[in-house]
């Protein structure tokens, strides 16, 4: 059977590549890795014929070949390179028709690549709306290449598209007429010479990017360096010439093949909804309140709507363990089953309500275009922080995850922007914090009060969670801004967009894919975690938990009943292993009001901190007896009282302590990796760990005496 | 010589050139060149970053003191 045929995507940012993608491939997604960089790789098959599927590679979107930011290096490592494993059999370039010239720069670079190219113009009726009418014929004449017109958001022309690539793929078009690259033969010769490569301007890109492309070796690195010494070739002058003759080539086809309407009839610029939104949305008041507002709205929503269906999975979980332990024989293994493992995975599902809330809210501001508009407004301010407008997608992405949010701080140009911004969003409370602070919201702040008459008293403390964790990532930036005295410069060169209406099928994959990859990547770790410390808690050193009953009936022979039953539970808990490490940590954290069973939660918490809610059903359904009707962790919690007040445990200073702690302490063993990944350097992830845990510990250390 | 940061909202100037030449690449990139009309359309809050409109295509925003290193022509 023939090998799958690859077809690298590429375009643009907002060229509609994404959409492309999405209608090509619909369901038919994987990500992955690309060998040695930790880019998130993006695949997905299409049916290019009845049994002829090929295998599309999303990469990202760029202006042009030349990379200016680290996740556009990627670009040239696979299509500069034809020994790499992801090297395409051909591309799709995917062009904006509204502003079609600075799309075509990159269509021409990668078509003179050597590497079979179909133009797919997108946003035609955008185009037609301002003026401009497109000759495609014309222009696949001119380019030389095959030319389909789509509508990627509609998903219209993917015919035509099937068909242009048929045709390319049979054909494999010579690229290259003869473009007069201005540069003499002798320099290109002479990399010819060195390195038997064939296509001159993938040779030109070997000279000036070799530092970037990773399949050279030092040695190699230095041949380039002495061709261009020789011919004193310099990559920049070369670059900035390139530019400007691609632009004039282009700008002549476009001539010849484009009527612009307007320009003939001499009317006056169309005004565009995205002139009228921006009056609005850039205003230099309007502008940070609206902003404002929609964080509001998306946590007022994310605390109230993800409830619902968040005390269903609770009370689900807790009413199917109900029914386990009433028909299964009383064992260990029922206990492990209902206790650790069902307890566990509830405490994954748990969280599934409130990330697709967060991922919805997050992708609909993306696929808009507001997005921008926000790093707009925020720029002046964020760099007073020594932070950069581009820091704000990173630490609003936070919101749901660290990790991907670390990630994406790849298009900040500077090292030194990108390190603060990497160092700062863990502050941002992450998905995996709500579940703690719906629990202990729910405990410390009343239910049925309301701020103003208008909004509800829990949802305003946790935005005011959410903007502790943000005033604090910004008070940290500014002291690494301090610190750190680089002396780098940052660039803020970037598209505004038009404004788009969502399209709600990418919005949908989002939505799943992030709940996917939590509940099976987080999921694995939590109900793990969960298990190994129903073990730690039923076990314990020696012959103690095998004597607790007789212990507790010995020293307190009045007892009876449930209250028996929960001193011996007790007991037991006291002494396995779990236990031991609770009280063994607990002089420590003893100034904060924690006792030695929220030390248990906190030592399982250092490896996910999502694992508290779980950590603690655990440890109090081990606790006691369990009553049908407050079988909830909520109300276990509620029902705890302190041993030394003989008042509710959970009182305000020990609740608002916790949720300092929790909104700060550096407690997640994934986030701490991908620091390493992106900074390839041990020191960062420690810092980072550091930093936070004092924070942590300082701040809830304060909270609580000044409460108690 | 007046450079970008000079325009007021809705005033409109030509590319001459570009005083920083790793900006400068992007810039050209982006379909700046000289001799393209560029339109003031945008100050953020404080007048700090801008946003032009670049040859009636496309929306670009730039800081201030990126605006500096490129030179236009008052139109």
């Amino acid at each position: 059977m023939a090998k799958t045929p690859k077809i690298a995507l590429i375009g643009n940012p907002n060229a509609g590549k994404s959409s492309l993608f999405n209608s090509l491939t619909g369901l038919n997604q994987k990500t992955g890795n690309f060998p040695g960089v930790t880019m998130e790789k993006l695949t997905g098959i299409w049916e290019l014929e009845p049994k002829r599927p090929v295998e599309i590679l999303d990469l990202p979107g760029i202006y042009s070949i030349y990379p200016k930011s680290i996740d556009e290096e990627l670009v040239i490592n696979i299509l500069g390179d034809p020994t790499h494993p992801d090297f395409p059999d051909m591309a799709i370039v995917v062009a904006d028709a509204s502003n079609l010239k600075r799309n075509l720069l990159l269509f021409s670079q990668v078509r003179d690549l050597g590497i079979p190219t179909v133009l797919a113009l997108n946003m035609i009726d955008v185009a037609e709306n301002e003026g401009y009418v497109i000759n495609s014929i014309k222009l696949a004449r001119e380019l030389n290449v095959e030319v389909a017109e789509v509508n990627a958001k509609k998903g219209i022309g993917l015919n035509g598209l099937k068909l242009a690539v048929v045709k390319t793929l049979a054909n494999r078009y010579a690229s290259n007429d003869a473009l007069p690259l201005p540069v003499s033969e002798e320099v290109i010769q002479d990399v010819q010479a060195a390195f038997g490569e064939g296509e001159t301007y993938r040779s030109l890109l070997w000279l000036m990017e070799h530092d970037r492309m990773k399949m050279f070796s030092t040695q190699q690195r230095e041949t380039f360096d002495a061709i261009q010494n020789k011919h004193h070739f310099s990559s920049k002058k070369y670059q900035s010439e390139e530019t400007v003759k691609r632009y004039e080539q282009i700008t002549e086809v476009v001539d010849r093949c484009v009527i612009n309407l307007n320009r003939q009839w001499d009317a006056a610029p169309v005004r565009t909804w995205t002139d009228r939104l921006d009056k609005f949305f850039l205003h230099p008041v309007g502008g940070y309140v609206f902003f404002l507002a929609i964080l509001f709205v998306m946590f007022q929503a994310v605390f109230t709507w993800a409830t619902y269906p968040m005390d269903l999975i609770d009370g689900g979980v807790a009413s199917l363990n109900e029914w386990l332990k009433g028909v299964l024989p009383n064992s260990a293994i029922t206990a492990l089953l209902t206790d650790g493992l069902i307890a566990g995975i509830g405490g994954v599902l748990i969280f599934i309500p409130q990330i697709a809330f967060l991922f919805l809210f997050i992708s609909l501001l993306e696929e808009t275009g507001y997005m921008s508009r926000v790093m707009f407004i925020m720029d002046k301010l964020m760099r007073r922080f020594g932070l950069n407008g581009k820091s704000v997608v990173p630490l609003i992405s936070g919101v749901a995850c660290a990790v991907p949010a670390i990630m994406s701080t790849r298009s900040i140009g500077s090292w030194k922007d990108r390190l603060i911004t990497i160092l700062v969003t863990p502050l941002m409370s992450c998905s995996a914090r709500l579940p703690i602070y719906t629990v202990l919201i729910a405990l410390v702040v009343p239910e049925n009060k309301a701020l103003f008459g208008l909004f509800n008293l829990q949802g305003v403390a946790l935005f005011g969670l959410y903007l502790l964790g943000f005033f604090m990532a910004l008070v940290s930036a500014w002291v690494m801004k301090v610190i750190l005295q680089a002396k780098e410069k940052s660039y803020f060169i970037m598209e505004l967009p038009t404004y788009k209406g969502p399209r709600f099928k990418h919005v949908a994959l989002t939505i799943w894919n992030s709940v996917n990859a939590f509940v099976f990547e987080a999921g694995k770790i939590i109900v793990a975690i969960s298990i190994v410390l129903w073990v730690l808690a039923s076990y314990g050193p020696g012959d103690k938990i095998a004597q607790s009953e007789a212990r507790v009936r010995q020293e307190n022979p009045s007892l009876q009943g449930v209250k028996l039953q929960n001193k011996i539970a007790a007991e037991k808990l006291e002494n396995s292993y779990a236990g031991h490490f609770g009280h063994f940590v607990e002089p420590v954290i003893r100034p904060l009001g924690y006792d030695w069973k929220i030390g248990i939660a906190l030592i399982t918490s250092f490896a996910a901190r999502e694992v508290f809610v779980g950590t603690m059903s655990t440890i109090y359904s081990m606790g006691g007896e369990v009553d049908d009707e407050n079988a909830t962790i909520k109300n276990r919690m509620r029902a705890e009282i302190n041993p030394d007040t003989g008042k509710p445990m959970y009182d305000a200073a020990l609740g608002f302590s916790l949720l300092i702690f929790y909104a700060f302490a550096m407690q997640c063993m994934s986030t701490l990796a991908t620091t390493y990944r992106e900074t390839k350097s041990w020191k960062y992830p420690l810092i980072q760990f550091g930093y936070m845990t004092a924070l942590a510990y300082l701040s809830a250390f304060a909270v609580y005496q000044l409460l108690s | 010589m007046a450079n970008l940061a000079d325009l007021k909202i809705g005033e409109k100037g030509e590319i001459v050139g570009f005083t920083d030449e790793l900006l400068s690449l992007k810039l050209l990139e982006m379909g700046c060149l000289p001799g393209t009309e560029v339109v003031l359309t945008h100050l953020a809050p404080f007048g700090d970053p801008i946003a032009i409109r670049v040859s009636g295509s496309y929306t670009l925003s730039m800081r201030r003191e990126e605006a500096e290193t490129m030179l236009i022509k008052r139109t």
